[in-house]
């Protein structure tokens, strides 16, 4: 097997190739190549904005999960002070878990971070030789014969395609990964939703059912408490008034 | 020679680095063929760093061609085994209707 480098500059150059195989016109062939490029910097502003969003729906799923822990903790607590010390395993068990999702989506963060650089830096450079493909093609339009013209178009056609080629596999590759997150956020939005996120399935519920019975229990303890001292500390209070 | 980092930008580089380049990039190849994911991209991460360390950024209106390039560091097995057909991999550029 031969080297990367030269299979993917065969291929980018072949592509490019392919590309110019349709150049009739001179003038069209520069105004059509251009108008694509626009798209292409379109897609990958595109691309950018999606990479974005699924950023940010990690982020959002961060500060669910995190907030889950938090309150698995609490409970765990509550299940202890009950005396319930297998309800308070169960409830670290899914805090356990749950931090383990956060572990995965902190990673999947990260990479979602590096597709989005990798986007950006590509949008500058394809920005930057769109710009200068615009004025280079006024010139050739404007100062070469059709023969000249074909020559100059090759040039710089071929070092926008390489551009072009490397920025349509920047946005692919972004897109699969983002695909690939979203699929893996939307089973853990699923799971969260349906409270299946550990491996309980059936005591599932019935953990839930009996944290929330000793919360509320816990609940009327603390305000049976607090009612009392009001009640407790009502009558004095009216003795002072008297 | 020029010598485009694939999603990162170009570098100029000399023959001395472009010759340490074919060297590591054969590596990299055999790496590919024998299913090592982990050395393809240890060897492609070496081939980006001996660049970016050597060479002179091109600026990014330059409209010429480059003379060699370089996939992505975090290229997979599969990223790499389409590298080798035909079709594969690079997306076609856009072509006249």
């Amino acid at each position: 097997m031969a080297g990367l480098m030269s299979r993917a500059s065969a291929i980018t150059k072949a592509k490019i190739s392919k590309l110019l195989d349709h150049a009739e016109d001179p003038a069209e062939t520069l105004d059509y190549s251009y108008e694509r490029q626009l798209e292409l910097l379109q897609n990958v502003k595109r691309g950018i904005a999606d990479v974005v969003t699924a950023k940010k729906r990690l982020e959002l799923q961060e500060t669910q999960l995190e907030q889950s822990v938090v309150k698995l903790d609490s409970q765990a607590r509550e299940a202890l002070g009950a005396g319930r010390e297998d309800l308070a395993r169960q409830a670290l068990e899914r805090k356990s878990g749950l931090q383990q999702q956060l572990q995965s989506l902190d990673q999947q963060a990260k990479q979602l971070e590096e597709q989005q650089a990798k986007l950006e830096a590509s949008e500058k450079a394809l920005s930057a030789k769109v710009e200068a493909f615009r004025t280079q093609k006024e010139t050739i339009k404007a100062q070469y014969s059709a023969a000249e013209a074909q020559v100059k178009i090759g040039e710089a056609a071929t070092g926008i395609g390489e551009e072009m080629a490397d920025t349509g596999l920047a946005i692919q590759r972004a897109k699969d990964k983002t695909e690939q997150m979203q699929a893996r956020a939307a089973a853990i939005d699923e799971l969260t939703t349906s409270g299946a996120l550990e491996d309980f399935t059936s005591d599932q519920t019935e953990l839930d059912r009996e944290l929330g019975t000793l919360a509320s229990q816990s609940q009327v303890d603390k305000e049976l408490a607090a009612m009392k001292a009001e009640v407790g500390s009502g009558e004095p209070q009216k003795e002072l008034e008297k | 020679m020029i010598v485009r980092l694939m999603h990162e930008g170009r570098f100029e580089v000399d023959e001395e680095v472009a010759k340490g380049l074919n060297d590591i990039d054969e590596q990299a190849g055999a790496a590919a063929e024998r299913g090592d994911e982990d050395q393809l991209r240890e060897l492609l991460r070496r081939m980006a760093e001996a660049v970016r360390a050597n060479g002179a950024r091109v600026p990014d209106e330059d409209l010429s061609a480059s003379d060699a390039i370089i996939p992505p560091a975090d290229l997979s097995l599969e990223e790499a085994r389409l590298l080798f057909e035909d079709e594969g991999l690079i997306p076609d550029l856009p072509a006249a209707p």
